[in-house]
Protein backbone atom coordinates (compact mmCIF):
# COMPACT_ATOMS: atom_id res chain seq x y z
CA UNK A 1 0.00 0.00 0.00
CA UNK A 2 2.77 2.36 1.02
CA UNK A 3 4.71 1.64 -2.15
CA UNK A 4 1.59 1.88 -4.29
CA UNK A 5 0.63 5.33 -2.95
CA UNK A 6 4.18 6.56 -3.31
CA UNK A 7 4.36 5.36 -6.89
CA UNK A 8 0.94 6.81 -7.60
CA UNK A 9 1.88 10.22 -6.21
CA UNK A 10 5.26 10.09 -7.95
CA UNK A 11 3.40 9.25 -11.16
CA UNK A 12 1.03 12.17 -10.66
CA UNK A 13 4.01 14.46 -10.08
CA UNK A 14 5.77 13.52 -13.32
CA UNK A 15 2.36 13.18 -14.96
CA UNK A 16 1.64 16.82 -14.09
CA UNK A 17 4.86 17.79 -15.81
CA UNK A 18 3.89 15.78 -18.89
CA UNK A 19 0.44 17.36 -18.68
CA UNK A 20 1.91 20.89 -18.69
CA UNK A 21 4.14 20.17 -21.64
CA UNK A 22 1.31 18.33 -23.41
CA UNK A 23 -0.82 21.44 -22.94
CA UNK A 24 1.94 23.56 -24.45
CA UNK A 25 2.08 21.20 -27.45
CA UNK A 26 -1.70 21.31 -27.87
CA UNK A 27 -1.78 25.11 -27.72
CA UNK A 28 0.68 25.38 -30.60
CA UNK A 29 -1.05 22.54 -32.41
CA UNK A 30 -4.46 24.19 -32.27
CA UNK A 31 -3.11 27.31 -33.89
CA UNK A 32 -0.76 25.74 -36.40
CA UNK A 33 -1.83 22.08 -36.67
CA UNK A 34 1.77 21.10 -36.00
CA UNK A 35 3.74 19.67 -33.11
CA UNK A 36 6.53 21.92 -31.90
CA UNK A 37 9.37 19.43 -31.48
CA UNK A 38 11.48 22.16 -29.91
CA UNK A 39 9.03 22.65 -27.01
CA UNK A 40 11.06 20.38 -24.73
CA UNK A 41 14.41 21.96 -25.57
CA UNK A 42 12.94 25.42 -25.01
CA UNK A 43 11.84 24.26 -21.56
CA UNK A 44 15.31 22.82 -20.90
CA UNK A 45 16.91 26.13 -21.89
CA UNK A 46 14.55 27.98 -19.54
CA UNK A 47 15.53 25.64 -16.72
CA UNK A 48 19.20 26.49 -17.31
CA UNK A 49 18.34 30.18 -17.03
CA UNK A 50 16.72 29.44 -13.65
CA UNK A 51 19.78 27.43 -12.63
CA UNK A 52 22.08 30.34 -13.55
CA UNK A 53 19.99 32.79 -11.53
CA UNK A 54 19.83 30.50 -8.51
CA UNK A 55 23.56 29.79 -8.70
CA UNK A 56 24.18 33.52 -8.72
CA UNK A 57 22.48 33.63 -5.33
CA UNK A 58 18.94 34.64 -6.23
CA UNK A 59 16.15 33.19 -4.05
CA UNK A 60 14.37 30.26 -5.70
CA UNK A 61 10.95 31.84 -6.26
CA UNK A 62 12.40 35.09 -7.60
CA UNK A 63 14.42 33.05 -10.09
CA UNK A 64 11.29 31.01 -10.86
CA UNK A 65 9.16 34.01 -11.80
CA UNK A 66 11.93 35.76 -13.71
CA UNK A 67 12.51 32.56 -15.69
CA UNK A 68 8.82 32.25 -16.51
CA UNK A 69 8.72 35.89 -17.67
CA UNK A 70 11.88 35.59 -19.75
CA UNK A 71 10.60 32.35 -21.29
CA UNK A 72 7.32 34.02 -22.19
CA UNK A 73 9.16 36.85 -23.92
CA UNK A 74 11.48 34.35 -25.59
CA UNK A 75 8.52 32.38 -26.94
CA UNK A 76 6.97 35.55 -28.38
CA UNK A 77 10.26 36.53 -30.02
CA UNK A 78 10.78 33.06 -31.51
CA UNK A 79 7.32 33.16 -33.08
CA UNK A 80 7.83 36.64 -34.50
CA UNK A 81 11.36 36.12 -35.77
CA UNK A 82 11.60 32.45 -36.71
CA UNK A 83 8.11 31.04 -37.21
CA UNK A 84 6.29 33.96 -38.79
CA UNK A 85 8.43 34.07 -41.96
CA UNK A 86 7.62 30.41 -42.66
CA UNK A 87 3.99 30.58 -41.51
CA UNK A 88 2.61 29.96 -44.98
CA UNK A 89 5.36 27.57 -46.06
CA UNK A 90 4.76 23.85 -46.52
CA UNK A 91 4.39 21.58 -43.49
CA UNK A 92 7.78 20.02 -44.18
CA UNK A 93 9.50 23.41 -44.10
CA UNK A 94 7.97 24.25 -40.74
CA UNK A 95 8.89 20.86 -39.29
CA UNK A 96 12.47 21.38 -40.41
CA UNK A 97 12.41 24.77 -38.67
CA UNK A 98 11.13 23.09 -35.48
CA UNK A 99 13.90 20.49 -35.64
CA UNK A 100 16.40 23.26 -36.31
CA UNK A 101 15.20 25.08 -33.19
CA UNK A 102 15.54 21.87 -31.20
CA UNK A 103 19.15 21.40 -32.31
CA UNK A 104 20.01 25.06 -31.78
CA UNK A 105 18.72 25.11 -28.20
CA UNK A 106 20.36 21.78 -27.41
CA UNK A 107 23.77 22.83 -28.76
CA UNK A 108 23.53 26.31 -27.32
CA UNK A 109 22.83 24.91 -23.85
CA UNK A 110 25.73 22.48 -24.19
CA UNK A 111 28.02 25.29 -25.34
CA UNK A 112 27.04 27.70 -22.58
CA UNK A 113 26.58 25.31 -19.65
CA UNK A 114 28.50 22.19 -20.86
CA UNK A 115 27.02 18.71 -21.03
CA UNK A 116 27.99 17.88 -17.44
CA UNK A 117 24.94 16.81 -15.46
CA UNK A 118 24.04 19.32 -12.74
CA UNK A 119 21.79 18.94 -9.72
CA UNK A 120 18.80 21.31 -9.72
CA UNK A 121 17.35 22.58 -6.50
CA UNK A 122 13.77 21.78 -5.51
CA UNK A 123 11.89 24.62 -3.84
CA UNK A 124 10.36 22.10 -1.47
CA UNK A 125 12.18 20.77 1.60
CA UNK A 126 13.87 17.41 1.29
CA UNK A 127 11.76 15.47 3.75
CA UNK A 128 8.75 13.21 3.52
CA UNK A 129 5.29 14.67 3.40
CA UNK A 130 2.73 12.84 5.53
CA UNK A 131 -0.28 12.14 3.42
CA UNK A 132 -2.42 10.11 5.82
CA UNK A 133 -1.91 7.46 8.49
CA UNK A 134 1.65 6.17 8.12
CA UNK A 135 1.86 6.85 4.39
CA UNK A 136 4.16 9.61 3.27
CA UNK A 137 5.40 10.78 -0.09
CA UNK A 138 8.31 12.91 -1.23
CA UNK A 139 7.74 16.60 -0.58
CA UNK A 140 8.91 17.50 -4.09
CA UNK A 141 6.29 15.21 -5.63
CA UNK A 142 3.50 16.79 -3.63
CA UNK A 143 4.81 20.30 -4.38
CA UNK A 144 5.21 19.65 -8.10
CA UNK A 145 1.62 18.44 -8.27
CA UNK A 146 0.42 21.61 -6.56
CA UNK A 147 2.48 23.89 -8.81
CA UNK A 148 1.28 22.07 -11.91
CA UNK A 149 -2.34 22.28 -10.84
CA UNK A 150 -1.93 25.99 -10.09
CA UNK A 151 -0.48 26.60 -13.56
CA UNK A 152 -3.18 24.57 -15.28
CA UNK A 153 -5.91 26.37 -13.33
CA UNK A 154 -4.47 29.78 -14.20
CA UNK A 155 -4.28 28.84 -17.88
CA UNK A 156 -7.85 27.60 -17.78
CA UNK A 157 -9.14 30.75 -16.08
CA UNK A 158 -7.22 32.91 -18.54
CA UNK A 159 -8.70 31.24 -21.62
CA UNK A 160 -12.15 30.89 -20.16
CA UNK A 161 -12.74 34.26 -18.52
CA UNK A 162 -10.56 36.99 -20.02
CA UNK A 163 -11.24 38.90 -23.26
CA UNK A 164 -7.68 38.24 -24.39
CA UNK A 165 -8.06 34.52 -23.72
CA UNK A 166 -11.28 34.49 -25.73
CA UNK A 167 -9.57 36.37 -28.56
CA UNK A 168 -6.74 33.81 -28.57
CA UNK A 169 -9.25 30.98 -28.78
CA UNK A 170 -11.05 32.79 -31.59
CA UNK A 171 -7.81 33.33 -33.49
CA UNK A 172 -6.99 29.62 -33.32
CA UNK A 173 -10.51 28.54 -34.29
CA UNK A 174 -11.16 30.89 -37.18
CA UNK A 175 -8.36 33.27 -38.14
CA UNK A 176 -10.31 35.01 -40.88
CA UNK A 177 -13.37 35.80 -38.79
CA UNK A 178 -11.04 36.89 -36.03
CA UNK A 179 -9.43 39.47 -38.29
CA UNK A 180 -12.92 40.65 -39.23
CA UNK A 181 -13.70 41.46 -35.60
CA UNK A 182 -10.38 43.25 -35.26
CA UNK A 183 -8.26 40.61 -33.51
CA UNK A 184 -4.59 40.92 -34.46
CA UNK A 185 -4.22 37.23 -35.23
CA UNK A 186 -0.46 37.31 -35.73
CA UNK A 187 0.05 38.65 -32.23
CA UNK A 188 -2.31 36.07 -30.78
CA UNK A 189 -0.13 33.33 -32.27
CA UNK A 190 2.94 34.99 -30.77
CA UNK A 191 1.23 35.19 -27.37
CA UNK A 192 0.36 31.51 -27.71
CA UNK A 193 4.03 30.72 -28.22
CA UNK A 194 4.90 32.87 -25.25
CA UNK A 195 2.39 31.07 -23.03
CA UNK A 196 3.52 27.66 -24.23
CA UNK A 197 7.14 28.58 -23.50
CA UNK A 198 6.20 29.86 -20.03
CA UNK A 199 4.26 26.68 -19.21
CA UNK A 200 7.18 24.63 -20.52
CA UNK A 201 9.56 26.58 -18.28
CA UNK A 202 7.54 25.60 -15.21
CA UNK A 203 7.51 21.99 -16.35
CA UNK A 204 11.28 22.09 -16.83
CA UNK A 205 11.91 23.55 -13.37
CA UNK A 206 9.65 20.94 -11.77
CA UNK A 207 11.18 17.99 -13.58
CA UNK A 208 14.84 18.99 -13.22
CA UNK A 209 15.09 18.07 -9.50
CA UNK A 210 13.96 14.55 -10.49
CA UNK A 211 15.93 14.05 -13.71
CA UNK A 212 18.86 16.40 -12.96
CA UNK A 213 19.82 19.15 -15.33
CA UNK A 214 21.47 18.37 -18.65
CA UNK A 215 20.86 19.51 -22.21
CA UNK A 216 19.14 16.25 -23.12
CA UNK A 217 16.91 16.04 -20.09
CA UNK A 218 13.69 16.98 -21.92
CA UNK A 219 14.00 14.51 -24.80
CA UNK A 220 12.21 11.74 -22.90
CA UNK A 221 9.87 14.13 -21.12
CA UNK A 222 8.71 15.51 -24.46
CA UNK A 223 8.01 12.00 -25.73
CA UNK A 224 5.89 11.22 -22.67
CA UNK A 225 4.14 14.56 -23.04
CA UNK A 226 3.49 13.83 -26.69
CA UNK A 227 2.08 10.42 -25.75
CA UNK A 228 -0.14 12.15 -23.19
CA UNK A 229 -1.31 14.78 -25.67
CA UNK A 230 -2.16 12.09 -28.23
CA UNK A 231 -3.88 9.90 -25.65
CA UNK A 232 -6.06 12.76 -24.46
CA UNK A 233 -6.65 14.14 -27.94
CA UNK A 234 -4.25 16.41 -29.73
CA UNK A 235 -6.93 19.04 -30.34
CA UNK A 236 -8.29 18.99 -26.78
CA UNK A 237 -6.44 21.03 -24.11
CA UNK A 238 -8.34 19.39 -21.26
CA UNK A 239 -7.79 15.98 -22.79
CA UNK A 240 -4.07 16.59 -23.11
CA UNK A 241 -3.85 17.43 -19.41
CA UNK A 242 -5.71 14.27 -18.40
CA UNK A 243 -3.63 12.26 -20.87
CA UNK A 244 -0.41 13.66 -19.42
CA UNK A 245 -1.39 12.65 -15.90
CA UNK A 246 -2.44 9.20 -17.12
CA UNK A 247 0.88 8.63 -18.87
CA UNK A 248 2.79 9.66 -15.75
CA UNK A 249 0.88 7.28 -13.51
CA UNK A 250 0.96 4.46 -16.05
CA UNK A 251 4.70 4.87 -16.51
CA UNK A 252 5.41 4.73 -12.79
CA UNK A 253 3.09 1.87 -11.95
CA UNK A 254 4.19 -0.23 -14.92
CA UNK A 255 7.83 0.42 -14.05
CA UNK A 256 7.23 -0.76 -10.49
CA UNK A 257 4.81 -3.63 -10.84
CA UNK A 258 5.49 -5.15 -14.23
CA UNK A 259 8.81 -6.86 -13.63
CA UNK A 260 10.20 -6.95 -17.15
CA UNK A 261 9.48 -3.26 -17.83
CA UNK A 262 11.49 -1.79 -14.99
CA UNK A 263 13.32 1.43 -15.65
CA UNK A 264 14.74 0.42 -18.99
CA UNK A 265 11.56 -0.27 -20.93
CA UNK A 266 9.48 2.61 -19.55
CA UNK A 267 10.12 4.77 -22.58
CA UNK A 268 9.13 1.96 -24.88
CA UNK A 269 5.77 2.03 -23.14
CA UNK A 270 5.29 5.65 -24.19
CA UNK A 271 6.16 4.81 -27.78
CA UNK A 272 3.80 1.82 -27.77
CA UNK A 273 1.08 4.09 -26.41
CA UNK A 274 1.68 6.61 -29.20
CA UNK A 275 1.46 3.89 -31.85
CA UNK A 276 -1.61 2.31 -30.25
CA UNK A 277 -3.46 5.65 -30.09
CA UNK A 278 -2.57 6.53 -33.67
CA UNK A 279 -3.79 3.15 -34.90
CA UNK A 280 -6.87 2.57 -32.78
CA UNK A 281 -8.12 5.99 -31.76
CA UNK A 282 -6.41 8.80 -33.69
CA UNK A 283 -8.60 11.45 -32.09
CA UNK A 284 -7.58 10.37 -28.57
CA UNK A 285 -9.88 9.90 -25.61
CA UNK A 286 -11.36 13.39 -25.56
CA UNK A 287 -10.49 14.87 -28.94
CA UNK A 288 -12.88 15.40 -31.80
CA UNK A 289 -12.23 13.34 -34.91
CA UNK A 290 -11.06 15.58 -37.71
CA UNK A 291 -13.05 15.18 -40.89
CA UNK A 292 -11.41 16.56 -43.98
CA UNK A 293 -13.35 17.17 -47.12
CA UNK A 294 -11.44 16.05 -50.19
CA UNK B 1 -25.54 63.40 -48.27
CA UNK B 2 -21.83 62.82 -48.55
CA UNK B 3 -20.33 59.48 -49.48
CA UNK B 4 -19.17 57.48 -46.48
CA UNK B 5 -17.44 54.88 -48.58
CA UNK B 6 -16.08 55.79 -51.96
CA UNK B 7 -14.37 53.28 -54.20
CA UNK B 8 -12.69 54.26 -57.43
CA UNK B 9 -11.09 52.31 -60.23
CA UNK B 10 -11.01 49.19 -58.10
CA UNK B 11 -9.08 46.22 -59.47
CA UNK B 12 -8.40 42.86 -57.87
CA UNK B 13 -6.93 39.53 -58.91
CA UNK B 14 -6.40 36.08 -57.51
CA UNK B 15 -2.93 35.27 -58.79
CA UNK B 16 -2.99 35.73 -62.55
CA UNK B 17 -6.80 35.68 -62.71
CA UNK B 18 -8.27 39.17 -62.74
CA UNK B 19 -11.61 39.43 -61.01
CA UNK B 20 -12.39 43.14 -60.90
CA UNK B 21 -11.68 45.46 -63.82
CA UNK B 22 -11.75 48.97 -62.45
CA UNK B 23 -15.11 49.39 -60.77
CA UNK B 24 -16.47 52.53 -59.08
CA UNK B 25 -19.13 52.66 -56.39
CA UNK B 26 -20.10 54.53 -53.25
CA UNK B 27 -22.17 54.22 -50.09
CA UNK B 28 -23.83 57.39 -48.84
CA UNK B 29 -23.60 58.23 -45.15
CA UNK B 30 -26.69 56.60 -43.69
CA UNK B 31 -27.55 54.96 -46.97
CA UNK B 32 -27.67 51.42 -48.33
CA UNK B 33 -25.93 50.47 -51.54
CA UNK B 34 -26.26 47.08 -53.11
CA UNK B 35 -24.03 45.25 -55.54
CA UNK B 36 -25.95 42.75 -57.60
CA UNK B 37 -24.75 40.11 -59.97
CA UNK B 38 -24.62 36.43 -60.76
CA UNK B 39 -22.27 33.88 -59.24
CA UNK B 40 -18.68 34.71 -60.11
CA UNK B 41 -19.38 38.34 -60.99
CA UNK B 42 -16.93 39.49 -58.30
CA UNK B 43 -19.31 40.52 -55.53
CA UNK B 44 -17.60 38.72 -52.66
CA UNK B 45 -14.22 39.77 -54.00
CA UNK B 46 -15.34 43.38 -53.89
CA UNK B 47 -16.28 43.16 -50.22
CA UNK B 48 -13.12 41.28 -49.30
CA UNK B 49 -11.07 43.88 -51.12
CA UNK B 50 -12.77 46.74 -49.24
CA UNK B 51 -11.88 44.96 -45.98
CA UNK B 52 -8.27 44.69 -47.03
CA UNK B 53 -8.33 40.91 -47.18
CA UNK B 54 -6.99 40.77 -50.71
CA UNK B 55 -4.61 43.07 -52.52
CA UNK B 56 -6.10 45.65 -54.81
CA UNK B 57 -5.30 48.66 -56.86
CA UNK B 58 -7.47 51.73 -57.03
CA UNK B 59 -8.62 53.88 -54.16
CA UNK B 60 -10.96 53.22 -51.26
CA UNK B 61 -11.91 56.13 -49.02
CA UNK B 62 -13.87 55.77 -45.81
CA UNK B 63 -15.12 59.01 -44.29
CA UNK B 64 -12.58 60.88 -46.39
CA UNK B 65 -9.63 58.72 -45.36
CA UNK B 66 -7.82 56.34 -47.68
CA UNK B 67 -8.06 52.77 -46.39
CA UNK B 68 -6.85 50.76 -49.36
CA UNK B 69 -3.45 50.05 -47.79
CA UNK B 70 -4.80 49.51 -44.26
CA UNK B 71 -4.80 46.06 -42.62
CA UNK B 72 -8.13 44.31 -42.05
CA UNK B 73 -7.81 44.49 -38.25
CA UNK B 74 -7.36 48.27 -38.41
CA UNK B 75 -10.21 48.79 -40.87
CA UNK B 76 -12.49 47.10 -38.32
CA UNK B 77 -11.32 49.63 -35.72
CA UNK B 78 -12.48 52.46 -37.98
CA UNK B 79 -16.04 51.13 -37.67
CA UNK B 80 -16.52 48.83 -40.64
CA UNK B 81 -18.18 45.51 -39.76
CA UNK B 82 -17.88 42.80 -42.40
CA UNK B 83 -20.43 39.99 -42.21
CA UNK B 84 -18.68 37.49 -44.43
CA UNK B 85 -19.85 34.93 -46.93
CA UNK B 86 -20.67 31.72 -45.06
CA UNK B 87 -21.28 33.75 -41.87
CA UNK B 88 -17.84 33.16 -40.32
CA UNK B 89 -19.30 31.82 -37.09
CA UNK B 90 -16.93 30.68 -34.33
CA UNK B 91 -18.75 27.37 -34.25
CA UNK B 92 -17.34 25.87 -31.06
CA UNK B 93 -17.82 29.05 -29.02
CA UNK B 94 -21.11 30.01 -27.43
CA UNK B 95 -23.45 32.57 -28.98
CA UNK B 96 -22.50 34.98 -26.21
CA UNK B 97 -18.76 34.51 -26.80
CA UNK B 98 -19.31 35.15 -30.51
CA UNK B 99 -21.00 38.45 -29.67
CA UNK B 100 -18.28 39.33 -27.15
CA UNK B 101 -15.71 38.87 -29.89
CA UNK B 102 -17.76 41.18 -32.09
CA UNK B 103 -17.11 43.94 -29.55
CA UNK B 104 -13.45 42.93 -29.15
CA UNK B 105 -12.02 46.26 -30.31
CA UNK B 106 -14.28 48.42 -28.15
CA UNK B 107 -13.08 49.99 -24.94
CA UNK B 108 -16.43 51.29 -23.64
CA UNK B 109 -17.32 48.24 -21.52
CA UNK B 110 -20.53 49.73 -20.03
CA UNK B 111 -21.91 50.55 -23.44
CA UNK B 112 -21.01 47.06 -24.69
CA UNK B 113 -23.12 45.55 -21.92
CA UNK B 114 -26.06 47.66 -23.10
CA UNK B 115 -25.39 46.66 -26.69
CA UNK B 116 -25.92 43.01 -25.78
CA UNK B 117 -29.46 44.02 -24.79
CA UNK B 118 -29.88 46.06 -27.96
CA UNK B 119 -28.75 43.19 -30.19
CA UNK B 120 -30.85 40.64 -28.27
CA UNK B 121 -33.74 43.03 -28.80
CA UNK B 122 -33.38 42.65 -32.57
CA UNK B 123 -32.81 38.89 -32.32
CA UNK B 124 -34.61 37.47 -29.25
CA UNK B 125 -33.81 33.91 -30.35
CA UNK B 126 -30.10 34.60 -29.84
CA UNK B 127 -30.85 35.51 -26.24
CA UNK B 128 -32.60 32.18 -25.76
CA UNK B 129 -29.62 30.39 -27.23
CA UNK B 130 -26.89 32.57 -25.74
CA UNK B 131 -25.15 29.71 -23.90
CA UNK B 132 -25.44 27.28 -26.79
CA UNK B 133 -22.52 26.43 -29.06
CA UNK B 134 -22.92 28.59 -32.14
CA UNK B 135 -22.33 25.63 -34.44
CA UNK B 136 -25.55 24.04 -33.20
CA UNK B 137 -27.73 26.93 -34.42
CA UNK B 138 -29.83 26.66 -37.56
CA UNK B 139 -28.68 28.42 -40.73
CA UNK B 140 -31.02 31.34 -40.16
CA UNK B 141 -29.97 31.73 -36.55
CA UNK B 142 -26.31 31.65 -37.57
CA UNK B 143 -26.95 34.41 -40.09
CA UNK B 144 -28.66 36.41 -37.33
CA UNK B 145 -25.63 35.77 -35.14
CA UNK B 146 -23.30 36.96 -37.90
CA UNK B 147 -25.24 40.22 -38.28
CA UNK B 148 -25.52 40.58 -34.50
CA UNK B 149 -21.77 40.07 -34.17
CA UNK B 150 -21.27 42.86 -36.69
CA UNK B 151 -23.65 45.12 -34.77
CA UNK B 152 -21.67 44.58 -31.55
CA UNK B 153 -18.89 46.62 -33.15
CA UNK B 154 -21.29 49.59 -33.20
CA UNK B 155 -20.26 50.07 -36.81
CA UNK B 156 -20.77 53.05 -39.07
CA UNK B 157 -20.76 50.80 -42.10
CA UNK B 158 -21.73 47.16 -42.49
CA UNK B 159 -20.54 45.01 -45.37
CA UNK B 160 -23.08 42.24 -45.83
CA UNK B 161 -22.20 39.29 -48.05
CA UNK B 162 -25.34 37.49 -49.26
CA UNK B 163 -27.26 37.38 -46.01
CA UNK B 164 -30.11 35.56 -47.80
CA UNK B 165 -27.92 32.66 -48.91
CA UNK B 166 -29.46 29.25 -48.24
CA UNK B 167 -32.26 30.55 -46.02
CA UNK B 168 -36.01 30.06 -46.18
CA UNK B 169 -37.92 33.05 -47.67
CA UNK B 170 -39.68 33.80 -44.37
CA UNK B 171 -36.38 33.98 -42.51
CA UNK B 172 -34.91 36.18 -45.22
CA UNK B 173 -37.88 38.58 -45.00
CA UNK B 174 -37.41 38.88 -41.25
CA UNK B 175 -33.66 39.47 -41.59
CA UNK B 176 -34.10 42.19 -44.19
CA UNK B 177 -36.72 43.88 -42.06
CA UNK B 178 -34.25 44.00 -39.17
CA UNK B 179 -31.53 45.34 -41.44
CA UNK B 180 -33.93 48.09 -42.50
CA UNK B 181 -34.63 48.95 -38.85
CA UNK B 182 -30.93 49.04 -38.00
CA UNK B 183 -30.35 51.38 -40.90
CA UNK B 184 -33.29 53.65 -40.05
CA UNK B 185 -32.95 53.73 -36.26
CA UNK B 186 -29.20 53.72 -35.87
CA UNK B 187 -28.08 55.31 -39.11
CA UNK B 188 -25.76 52.42 -39.91
CA UNK B 189 -24.76 52.56 -43.58
CA UNK B 190 -24.69 49.30 -45.49
CA UNK B 191 -23.05 47.80 -48.51
CA UNK B 192 -25.09 44.76 -49.42
CA UNK B 193 -24.05 42.09 -51.86
CA UNK B 194 -26.91 39.92 -53.07
CA UNK B 195 -27.97 37.43 -55.67
CA UNK B 196 -31.60 38.02 -54.82
CA UNK B 197 -31.97 41.27 -56.74
CA UNK B 198 -35.66 41.88 -56.02
CA UNK B 199 -35.06 41.75 -52.30
CA UNK B 200 -31.93 43.89 -52.36
CA UNK B 201 -33.49 46.58 -54.56
CA UNK B 202 -36.36 46.80 -52.09
CA UNK B 203 -33.94 47.67 -49.28
CA UNK B 204 -31.24 49.70 -51.02
CA UNK B 205 -31.13 53.31 -52.19
CA UNK B 206 -28.33 52.82 -54.66
CA UNK B 207 -27.59 49.80 -56.82
CA UNK B 208 -24.70 48.60 -58.92
CA UNK B 209 -24.94 45.71 -61.31
CA UNK B 210 -21.76 43.73 -61.62
CA UNK B 211 -21.00 41.49 -64.57
CA UNK B 212 -17.70 39.58 -64.74
CA UNK B 213 -15.87 42.22 -62.79
CA UNK B 214 -17.34 45.33 -64.38
CA UNK B 215 -20.16 47.62 -63.31
CA UNK B 216 -22.59 47.48 -66.24
CA UNK B 217 -25.43 49.48 -64.73
CA UNK B 218 -25.66 51.76 -61.75
CA UNK B 219 -28.24 54.14 -60.38
CA UNK B 220 -30.96 54.67 -57.83
CA UNK B 221 -32.42 51.35 -56.73
CA UNK B 222 -35.94 52.58 -57.45
CA UNK B 223 -35.06 53.46 -61.06
CA UNK B 224 -33.44 50.10 -61.72
CA UNK B 225 -36.35 48.30 -60.16
CA UNK B 226 -38.72 50.26 -62.38
CA UNK B 227 -36.80 49.68 -65.61
CA UNK B 228 -38.35 46.58 -67.19
CA UNK B 229 -35.69 46.11 -69.84
CA UNK B 230 -32.85 46.19 -67.30
CA UNK B 231 -34.75 43.85 -65.05
CA UNK B 232 -35.36 41.33 -67.78
CA UNK B 233 -31.88 41.54 -69.29
CA UNK B 234 -29.81 41.41 -66.12
CA UNK B 235 -31.86 40.52 -63.11
CA UNK B 236 -33.98 37.74 -64.55
CA UNK B 237 -37.27 38.40 -62.83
Amino acid sequence: MDLFVQQLVGGLATGGIYASLALALVMIHRATELINFAQGEMAMFSTYIAWTLISAGMPYWAAFFITVTVSFAGGVVIERVVIRPVEKASILTIIVVFIGLLLIFNSLAGWIWTYTIKPFESPFPDRPFHLFADISVRMHDAGAILVTLAVLTLVYLFFRFTPLGLAMRGAALNPESSRLVGIRVGWMLALGWGLAAAIGAVAGMMVAPITFLDPNMMAFVLLYAFAGALLGGINSPGGAVVGGFMVGVLENLAGTYVPFIGNELKLTLALLLIIAVVIFRPSGLFGKPVVVRV
Amino acid sequence: MAALLEVKNFEAAYGPTRVLFGIDFAVEDGGISTILGANGAGKTTTLRAVSGMIGTSGSVSFDGERIDRVATEEIVRMGIAHVPEGRGTFTSLTVEDNLTLGAYTRKDRDQVARDFERVYGYFPVLHERRLQQAGTLSGGEQQMLAIARGLMLKPRLMLLDEPSFGLAPMVVQALFEIMRQVNRNEGVSMLLVEQDAALALELADQAYLLETGRVVISGAAADIKGDDSVRRAYLGY
